[in-house]
């Protein structure tokens, strides 16, 4: 994992100083909002609906032990003694005090942590997948390139300043657990004919008020020219870009109102004029990042602790089912803490439980974790020796349900009840589902699904992208929750397919009942999953269902 | 004719905590909604604006937000202020941990 040289530990206490400063001068009155607004945002620091939100890195999602054991001591001395992780990999805090904001900022800087550019028109956390390093699936380790970006990114003087924010997330498998086709830039690892590594490059991906499936400007970008390929496209956007209107701002407009074809020659001109400027240096320091991000020194030990468990144990064996995935290491598991417990808010973790996971990290899992966009916590190297042992601390700390890529698997933001921007609820909205079916014990029987809740258009919850996606609208003074169908986040990526007119915040729970009782009889097998059928069956028999003989010839129509 | 006026009360956030706040008529500032001054006149409503606004060293974006008359005093309107006014509905924190 990237340790902090001398100069990140420098820059990062600098800027912690001077933001320190900053807030005092708030405090005593020399600054007004206006001034110190622009200032907070650029440190992650948010006034929200009931207090200050603070929004904390953590780069490309991956965090050792002492990292993950600091935020719980700032949950517990300076919070309410919890955190919520986000669909960005972040961590934030609901509710600092301003004045302590300078305390917590230097307790970030001491494990090489910050809040810098968690907000604001900047590049903004580099996201990776999260099985990163670990997938059998996988061409190479993204996340030194990820470093590099982040190096790269921070702190860019020619970045700061920007039409909108611009997200990056870069994966390397083929199987998409980073959602790069709905990024301003993904980062796709692909070979090339010669079997070399580099990068199919997407760009205008998004979510928000206009959701669109990123597109191809680059099939294969060799390694070497990542860094000036990328700074090109955020310089054309940068440029060209709308500042007039900030609905139009982001670069899936850009690409969409002078089309690929022109966006990308203009892109292939900046490239060629500035990549002379890269004369190596990048590569230079990629070398060293990607030796610190060398393999841990994998055991090979005999795993019949782990068969005797799963044979002996159902509760072992229904986790081992849902929360365990293939590692590229023979002996080897990947585990998924699940940060859903039924009727919990969704990736919310107290201060015990992230010294729970931060001890099973240091102790079985070669000291690393890592925050899935899927609000969840991983184990990314688990020898399967010790899951036994894992699984039952895991239970002890109330960190043991099964249901990784299930039904109470829930993506939500934190809606109405922090956001200032919130329109509705998300959380209470994902703690009823989640309670619902686990009191119909239906979940193991749907299998695997996503549902993913947005408590407003700027769809910081992925709605589009959920099998079943939830946006909370306010409609005349009440909640009102529409849905959309056969969303996808993946390789196969597609935005959902809105169902009708929406439904009040007392009748969304039975109508996303209604839906999977649709699908349980449309579907040919229990093999064939929700997404497959949708895809097989369209959206009419979900229509029908929910709206009835009235939506007959709607759906008819449609 | 003009429209009639909807009540308003002023509400913003403090600066230190961030906590929501309202303007009372004693020009203090409250963390109870049924403790806020309901202004009924559109022109008194602007006048505690301004008062509020610059009370920057105190708080901050403070604006008019839609009330009624309630038995124990001014209630909230939409569902937005509702949720200032109470506190996050996952955990009883904010208001609702010094209420108790």
């Amino acid at each position: 994992m990237y340790t902090y040289s001398e100069y990140d530990d420098a820059y990062v206490r600098r800027r912690v100083a001077e933001f320190s400063q900053q807030i005092g001068r708030r405090i005593d009155g020399s600054l007004t909002e206006d001034e110190f607004k622009p200032l907070r945002l650029m440190n992650g620091l948010y006034l929200q609906l009931h207090a200050y939100m603070l929004r904390v890195a953590i780069p490309y999602g991956t965090l050792d032990s002492a990292k993950m054991d600091q935020l719980a001591y700032i949950a517990e001395k300076w919070d309410k003694g919890y955190g919520h992780f986000t669909t960005r990999q972040n961590i934030q805090y609901n509710w600092p005090k301003l004045p302590d904001v300078p305390a917590i900022l230097e307790a970030l800087a001491d494990v090489g942590m910050h809040a810098i550019q968690t907000s604001g028109n900047t590049i903004r956390n580099v996201t990776a997948d999260h099985f990163a390093g670990a997938a059998a699936d996988e061409i190479e380790d993204p996340r030194p390139v990820a470093e590099l970006l982040r190096q790269w990114s921070t702190d860019h003087p020619e970045f700061q300043f920007m039409p909108r924010k611009f997200k990056i997330a870069i994966t390397g498998s083929p199987n998409d657990r980073a959602v790069t086709k709905a990024h301003d830039i993904g980062l796709r690892m692909v070979r090339n004919e010669a079997g070399e590594p580099g990068f199919e490059v997407l760009v205008g991906g998004g979510l928000g008020r206009t959701p669109m499936i990123g597109q191809v400007i680059n099939p294969f970008l060799p390694k070497a020219d990542l860094l000036p390929y990328c700074e090109a496209i955020v310089s054309v956007w940068n440029t060209l870009g709308r500042r007039d209107n900030k609905y139009k701002a982001r670069i899936k407009i850009t690409v969409a109102e002078n089309g690929m074809d022109t966006f990308r020659a203009l892109v292939e001109e900046r490239f060629a004029e500035i990549r002379p400027e890269f004369t190596g240096v990048d590569q230079e320091i990629l070398a060293a990042i990607e030796k610190e991000f060398a393999a841990p020194a994998f055991r090979n030990a005999p795993a019949e602790a782990y068969d005797a468990a799963y044979g002996a144990d159902p509760v072992f064996r229904s986790w081992a089912d849902t929360n365990l995935a293939e590692h590229r290491i023979d002996g080897y598991a990947i585990v998924t803490i699940s940060l859903k417990a039924h009727g919990q808010t969704p990736g919310d973790a107290t201060a015990d439980q992230m010294r729970v996971m931060a001890d099973l990290a240091r102790r079985y899992g070669h000291d690393e974790l890592r925050i899935s966009h899927e609000q969840n916590v991983i184990l990314p190297h688990v020898h399967k020796s010790d899951l036994p042992v894992i699984h039952a601390e895991l239970l002890r700390a109330g960190l043991a349900t099964a249901n990784v890529g299930l039904i109470s698997d829930i993506i939500a933001c934190p809606g109405m009840d922090y956001c200032a921007l919130a329109t509705a609820r998300s959380i209470p909205v994902a703690e009823q589902i989640a309670t619902r079916f686990d009191e119909l014990k239906l979940e193991h029987e749907i299998g695997e699904i996503k549902i993913k809740i947005s408590g407003c258009i700027n769809a910081c919850g992925h709605h589009h992208v959920g099998h079943i996606g939830i946006l909370g609208l306010d409609r005349a003074g009440v909640e009102n929750y529409q849905i959309t169908l056969g969303g996808d986040g993946t390789e196969t990526a597609a935005v959902g397919e809105r169902t009708g007119p929406g439904f009040a915040y007392d009748e969304i729970v039975p109508a996303i009942e209604t839906i999977i009782r649709t699908y349980l009889k449309e579907r040919e097998s229990a093999e064939e999953r929700f997404l497959d059928c949708y895809r097989r069956v369209g959206i009419n028999p979900f229509k029908l269902a929910l709206y009835g003989e009235d939506a007959k010839g709607r759906a008819r129509a449609a | 004719m003009a429209r009639a006026f909807t009540p308003k009360v002023v509400t913003a956030n403090d600066l230190i905590e961030g906590d929501v706040i309202y303007l009372t008529e004693q020009d203090q500032w409250t963390r109870q909604h049924t403790e806020a001054e309901l202004i009924e006149d559109e022109a008194h409503a602007q006048l505690r604006l301004l008062f509020a606004n610059g009370q920057q060293a105190k708080v901050v974006g403070a604006y008019l937000a839609d009330a009624k008359a309630g038995p124990d005093g001014p209630e909230p309107v939409h569902f937005r202020e509702a949720f200032r006014a109470k506190g996050p509905s996952n955990y009883a924190h904010g208001k609702q941990e010094t209420r108790a």
